[in-house]
């Protein structure tokens, strides 16, 4: 094969060579750009309200017991402790994101995955959560529980 | 380089021991293409298949952002169209490359009939070609609902009608390409189904026959070249014929692409399944022969309904289009065989000419 051989003049091989390769390159580039972009889906529509008002009257919410709310495309835990205090927090446990839930015989929130606990503060008191929930500012308006996030 | 050069080689040694790459070169260097005056129709059949890869590549992307159902189906094209990037580019590619894909099927279809491709021992390779025409308008015919707007639910309404006219299955064939009695979502997620699913394992068997009969028989050389005298002239297969379907196929991405830049895929309205037709409803080009001729036939012939007669009629074209081989006994004996050309021509001049008179009808009249 002489076009192996080494040389500093670039012969009519190594040119067409060379062309072919960028060629061949810059068709891939101009094939996978497109596809990578497409492949990448674009920002979702997702509410990034800072406030709910939920579709729960807080006489629904008896002491000791919890519901689960929409807060944007997440969900919202919201509870009424034994002392008849209202308080909210984010749903999604801080290990691997399951759903918790209020555990009226513990009086306390429970997450069923891998058996996390929270206290009424959302402090992670035992299990493998490593954080507490994040809690939001509960406020009752007459009729209405209006739920926002901490600034 | 003489490292690498080694490297090389011990990979190639290491595959070939395992996936036996020297048969497959052995192989590959075997393969001739014939050169003569017709050598052009050789490019086509490859041709069809690039652009069946790239319907397989871009639907794939089109299957991550589309939703199969009457309430999102839509939106979800809706979306792809405005929101994702480049989703436009793909779906324009995804439609233009379906209809020169059925272009060229026709052309490789009729060159290889009126080459007399067909002859023994290939009849098998021409029976799987008419089974994946079959199957590509059938991927045309269900495609063409998915997006779920107004022309599409319109199309797919008169296009399913029809199969109900076939006699005695009429209205269980109906029953099951609509998945009810009407043309409802139910319906496009039966399509989508029978599109993303069905027809690609069908194509991959056939397919596969198809071209591996091709390496098993080698080019058709036609019948007037073959009885020739002088000596005949072949191209190697690697690289002499697959860098020139290269350049075919690079061309022809070319312009899919200025096609779908310029002409991207449409949307139109959403279908309302309680709206009237809009006017000027058309099937694809491809079926619009077919429509037109059930269109001119009268409401009864010989007390029989024209649409039943229509039909039985180029179900019997087909089975005769599929038997050809068979039929044919001349060309198989090895003598010429008129009649099966001007067969083949009169197909062709009934197709374009019902054609051009459906583009061309005054709608409203």
């Amino acid at each position: 094969m002489p076009e192996e051989v080494p040389s500093r003049n670039p012969n009519r091989r190594t040119f067409i060579n060379w062309f072919l390769a960028t060629s061949a390159g810059a068709f891939l580039l101009a094939v996978l750009y497109p596809v990578s972009r497409y492949l990448v889906p674009p920002p979702a529509g997702e509410s990034t309200a800072a406030t709910v008002t939920l579709p729960i009257k807080p006489v629904d919410v008896k002491p000791n017991s919890g519901q689960i709310f929409k807060f944007g495309s997440r969900p919202g835990i919201l509870i009424r402790t034994p002392a008849g205090e209202l308080r909210a927090f984010a749903a999604s446990c801080t290990h691997l994101n399951c759903t918790v839930q209020y555990r009226s015989d513990l009086s306390h929130i429970w997450c069923a995955c891998h058996n996390g606990h929270f206290d009424l503060n959302g402090k992670n008191i035992a299990g493998p959560p490593p954080r507490p929930l994040d809690q939001y500012i509960v406020n009752v308006r007459g009729d209405e529980i209006v739920v926002s996030k901490s600034a | 380089m003489g490292t690498l050069e080694q490297h090389y080689k011990k990979l190639w040694n290491w595959l070939d021991e395992r996936v036996g790459l020297a048969e497959v070169e052995k192989l590959a260097r075997k393969k001739e293409v014939p050169v003569h005056r017709h050598s052009v129709w050789y490019y086509l059949g490859g041709m069809t298949l690039f652009l069946f890869m790239i319907q397989v590549a871009t639907g794939i992307l089109l299957i991550f952002y589309y939703r199969p159902s009457a309430e999102e189906a839509f939106e979800s094209v809706k979306f792809l169209m405005a929101e994702v990037e480049f989703g436009w580019l793909i779906r324009s590619i995804h439609s233009w490359a379906a209809n020169l894909m059925i272009f060229t099927l026709f052309i490789h279809l009729f060159s290889v009939w009126l080459l007399k491709a067909y002859r023994p021992p290939r009849e098998i390779t021409w029976l799987s070609g008419i089974g994946l025409m079959g199957i590509t308008m059938a991927f045309g015919f269900t495609g063409y609902l998915l997006p779920w707007n107004e022309l599409a639910f319109f199309a797919t309404q008169v296009g399913t009608e029809i199969t109900g006219a076939v006699p005695v299955i009429g209205s269980f064939l109906l029953r099951v390409s609509r998945g009810g009695e009407e043309v409802t979502g139910a319906t496009l997620t039966r399509f989508y189904g029978i599109h993303v699913a069905v027809l690609p394992l069908l194509t991959t068997f056939l397919l596969g026959l198809h071209v591996y009969l091709v390496q098993k028989h080698g080019m058709s050389m036609p019948p007037a070249i073959e009885r020739q005298a002088n000596p005949k002239r072949v191209m190697p297969f690697v690289p002499n014929f697959m860098l020139r379907d290269v350049v075919g196929w690079l061309t022809a991405l070319a312009m899919l692409a200025a096609l779908a830049a310029y002409f991207p895929a449409e949307l139109g309205q959403k279908a309302d399944l309680f709206a009237p037709a809009p006017i000027g409803i058309k099937p694809e080009w491809y079926f619009m022969f077919m429509f037109k001729t059930l269109k001119y036939l009268p409401a009864h012939i010989l007390g029989i309904e024209g649409e039943v007669i229509g039909i039985l009629g180029f179900g019997v074209g087909g089975l005769f289009l599929l038997l050809v081989p068979f039929l044919d006994r001349r060309t198989a004996r090895g003598e010429q065989s008129h009649l099966f050309t001007w067969l083949a021509i009169a197909t062709i001049v009934f197709m374009i000419v019902l054609t051009y008179l459906g583009y061309t009808e005054v709608v409203t009249q």
